[in-house]
């Protein structure tokens, strides 16, 4: 039963483990949703047919004198009360805890700053520190503002709409913005946040599933909204992942 | 029989000696707040229409990408330019009539006509009051709101087209697109909120002070309860939007930085801006209206289908009560839940935590009301004629759009839904066959008093069963889109994230979206044709039946109680030819012991009333 609904809800593959929690929600609270509507509907149609004028030429002044609907009500309040306390909050709480993201030794760490209307990532390179930005920087040419009087800069490897992450390892993002508001959203991993200039936002998420994602902008974001789609993830194996980030070349950004 | 015999010194009863009044100031410049709603109707209707075209364009844009739009492709090409270039729609023109399609219809249809409207018409003569508090502010509400619909319309006709950034309007990108299509919209918007501050200061006075004799709090129908709410609605959370718009239009034309932070960099350079603004103060601002707003649609609807019901099943409306107090609960909270529409904006557990349970109880209230409305059923004596299939329609389809508003607003479950198609459908189901189902029942239930004419019934009928149905066709898909992860606003439909597409590109990606899925746009493209086909039977009918419905027998041709429908019809200057006292509750309907099945409001325990 827990599958068929699954199936007639129509949620698309699952490819992560932080996402098993998302649909887990999204299917329970369906079931509330149905349970609701089915018996308020049957009801409903019962009193169109058994209260018809024709049928009933009479209304009777005081109509249903008992308490059920109370009951019904505080039954459905109880419910999202469940939810919310037990399923929902715990959730997003290790969803955007900040003090709950997984650290750098055992996390993949990219910085996403999304543009018009593409999708740019840096990585730290070998030295695992990323370099200083400033973004008075910004040009044509160094699209992340990289001060690249900072020696940590100097192996820093930027590519795009092209991210490489290792499978079966928490991938931190910090995901920002250089023009106008957009959203990484990639749909079988689960994983939504909005890229905002001006702000640097944590999100992660542990892909499961080795193959090629393609990166949604979810917020409009100019005449190219419906065009943005040339960002892809690309999830491998750990040795196939370093191969690929040891044949970029530091400091500049790579056009595939 | 004191009733008989008591009268108000300034009510209607002066109509004889009033002047007669020329074409422009009765019909034009009119202060008669039943002219107003009239006129606020029918402008607002023929925004309804309006919006639903440009709807109309957008999705067979959606189902056939960069192919001519059928008919109109050549007038819009002829009209507007390039930006429809051999009648095809560009993604600008696209992203043109979806702003501007959300804006005209919740600021310039939905609201005008639920509150401008029905508000205006009704809400005077169910209190008994002969008319607005302030007739001249009335008049002058109604003219801001032409204005500002002037303005909107303009736009779409100025070089570059009418606004592109959502009817949201989020910054950066409202400011930055070179056009001066955001300036026309900010303006525009200025003047209809001032428009709904006038009314909303109208409204608030008008109920509070000229309610009838006997007409206590709780003898008011439910109808008024609902613009009372509304009316604080508006009033409350619409100077914070005013005052974002003016701020965004500074961003926009003086150069000033509220919403642009520092290091802004549109098109590969820094923008040559002071910075120091947030992107989000924007956001929090809008939906600081935006939510609330969805009350301000939802609850005037609620009002109609309360006062359709309780007429139609012939007894009192279940849990009047509570219907009240749910009413009011929903004012409140609906000021602390806004930031539900930015859970995926970086936000903390703690602020995240406390908008979902604020969310989470701003749902009780909404079940109480929508469950006294299915109990007010058991036990009446049903007539299913076209207001009441309405609102029988409204309970399960508003159902349906409140449920769905569940997993959005968890923060976690929104994760995945957020900006999809299932929130498309979600709100659609609340306002579309939710709101205008109401609206369409109000207009086939006061037209009688308005014109002293029926519509007709079976062409009602038609318009009733071919909505249900289209509607259905149109949104229910979506819910099916939205879950497999199609995301709005899309020029194309989505056809650059269909596997179809990709496949075609040599490209294969892990969740994109199938055949199926993009094949329902076709499916929502003909539902919503047949939608605009079974529209035409209502506009004809509205038409036709001032100058050829069947007359009216009585001035309460559906034997109501509540006091509209104890004037002359149609009501005259001043409305009520004796100022009426009132003595009972609003819904005494099949009262044990009575001769007839109704007892209307102003009539005293001796059974006389005046008229």
């Amino acid at each position: 039963m827990d599958q068929f609904i699954r199936k007639a809800l129509g949620l698309p593959v699952l490819a992560s483990e932080n996402g098993k929690g998302v649909d887990d929600l999204i299917v329970w609270i369906h079931w509330l949703m149905i349970a609701l509507f089915v018996g308020w509907f049957i009801y409903f149609v019962y009193a169109l047919w058994r209260f018809r004028a024709r049928r009933n030429p009479k209304a009777d002044h005081y109509g249903v004198r008992g308490h059920t609907s109370n009951y019904i009500e505080l039954a459905v309040a109880g419910i999202e009360i469940v939810l919310l306390v037990f399923v929902a909050i715990p959730l997003w709480a290790k969803a955007v805890d900040v003090t709950k993201i997984p650290q750098a030794g055992e996390a993949t760490n990219i910085q996403v700053v999304a543009q018009q209307f593409a999708w740019n990532a840096r990585y730290a390179g070998a030295d695992g520190q990323f370099g200083k930005q400033d973004m008075r920087l910004v040009s044509s040419t160094n699209i992340f503002g990289i001060d690249y009087t900072d020696p940590n800069a100097a192996d820093d490897v930027a590519v795009l709409n092209e991210i490489h992450v290792p499978v079966n390892k928490p991938v931190v993002t910090y995901i920002s913005s250089k023009d106008v508001i957009h959203s990484f959203k990639i749909i079988a991993l689960r994983v939504t946040q909005d890229a905002i200039p001006g702000m640097r936002i944590p999100a992660w998420f542990k892909p499961t599933m080795e193959g090629r994602y393609q990166i949604n902008c979810a917020q409009l974001c100019g005449n190219g909204h419906s065009a943005m789609s040339q960002g892809f993830l690309v999830v491998e194996s750990q040795e196939a992942f370093d191969q690929w980030l040891a044949s970029k070349t530091g400091g500049a950004t790579t056009f595939e | 029989m004191q009733a008989t015999t008591h009268t108000m010194p300034h009510a209607g009863v002066h109509e004889a000696h009033h002047e007669e009044q020329g074409f422009w100031r009765k019909y034009i410049f009119s202060t008669d707040h039943k002219v107003i709603g009239i006129q606020y109707g029918l402008t607002a209707l023929v925004f309804l229409l309006f919006g639903f075209f440009l709807m109309m364009m957008m999705r067979w844009q959606i189902a056939h990408p960069g192919q001519p739009i059928p008919l109109v492709g050549w007038l819009l090409e002829r009209v507007l330019g390039d930006v429809a270039a051999k009648g095809v729609m560009s993604p600008d023109l696209y992203n043109s009539f979806g702003a501007m399609h959300g804006t005209i219809m919740v600021f310039l249809a939905i609201v005008p006509l639920a509150f401008g409207a029905f508000g205006n018409y009704v809400v005077p003569l169910q209190i008994g009051a002969p008319d607005m508090a302030f007739p001249r502010v009335n008049m002058a509400s109604y003219q801001a709101y032409v204005l500002g619909g002037i303005i909107m319309f303009v736009s779409f006709f100025i070089p570059g087209g009418a606004a592109q950034a959502g009817w949201t309007s989020y910054s950066p990108l409202a400011t930055s697109i070179p056009t001066d299509g955001q300036t026309f919209w900010l303006v525009g918007m200025i003047f209809l909120i001032t428009s709904s501050l006038l009314g909303a200061v109208n409204f608030i006075a008008t109920i509070i002070q000229l309610r009838a004799p006997g007409m206590t709090w709780m003898r008011l129908p439910f109808f008024v309860w609902a613009q009372f709410v509304t009316g604080f609605l508006l009033l409350l959370a619409f100077p914070p939007l005013e005052a974002a718009g003016i701020m965004q239009l500074m961003d926009k034309v003086a150069g000033t930085s509220f919403f642009l932070p520092t290091g802004l960099a549109v098109g590969g350079e820094l923008a040559n801006i002071s910075g120091g603004g947030s992107p989000l103060l924007w956001q929090h601002l809008f939906w600081f209206l935006g939510h609330p707003e969805v009350y301000v649609l939802i609850l005037p609807a609620m009002g109609i289908v309360c006062e359709v019901i309780a007429n139609n099943t012939r007894k009192p409306i279940w849990g009047y009560k509570s219907l009240v107090y749910s009413a009011l609960c929903i004012g409140f909270l609906s000021f602390i839940v806004w930031a539900h529409h930015m859970y995926l904006t970086g936000m903390g557990t703690k602020v995240a935590t406390f908008f979902q349970t604020t969310t989470m109880i701003i749902s009780i209230p909404s079940v109480i009301i929508l469950t006294c409305f299915f109990i007010s059923l058991w036990g009446g004596s049903i007539r299913f004629n076209t207001p009441m299939l309405f609102c029988l329609a409204f309970l399960p389809m508003f159902g349906i759009g409140g449920l769905t508003g569940l997993p959005l607003g968890f923060a976690a479950s929104d994760l995945h839904l957020h900006d999809t198609y299932y929130v498309i459908a979600h709100f659609h189901y609340v306002v579309a066959p939710g709101t205008i189902f109401a609206l369409f029942a109000g207009i086939y239930y006061w037209f009688p008093k308005m014109t002293g004419r029926m519509m007709n019934e079976f062409w009602g009928r038609v318009h009733f069963w071919g909505s249900l149905i289209f509607m259905n066709v149109v949104f229910q898909p979506m819910f099916a889109q939205g879950m497999s992860g199609m995301i709005r606003r899309m020029a194309d439909g989505g056809a650059n994230y269909a596997t179809a597409t990709l496949q075609k590109q040599g490209v294969e990606v892990i969740g994109g979206l199938s055949d199926k899925m993009m094949n329902l746009h076709t499916m929502i493209l003909w539902g919503a044709v047949f939608l605009a086909l079974v529209q035409i039977p209502f506009i004809i009918n509205v038409f036709w039946s001032i100058k050829h419905g069947k007359k009216v027998t009585s001035d309460n041709p559906w034997n109501a109680t509540t006091l509209e429908w104890q004037t002359p019809t149609p009501p005259p200057h001043g409305n009520f030819a004796h100022a009426p006292t009132v003595h009972r509750g609003p819904y005494e309907y099949s009262v044990p012991g009575h001769s007839s099945d109704f007892i209307p409001q102003n009539e005293t325990d001796k059974g006389s009333r005046q008229h």
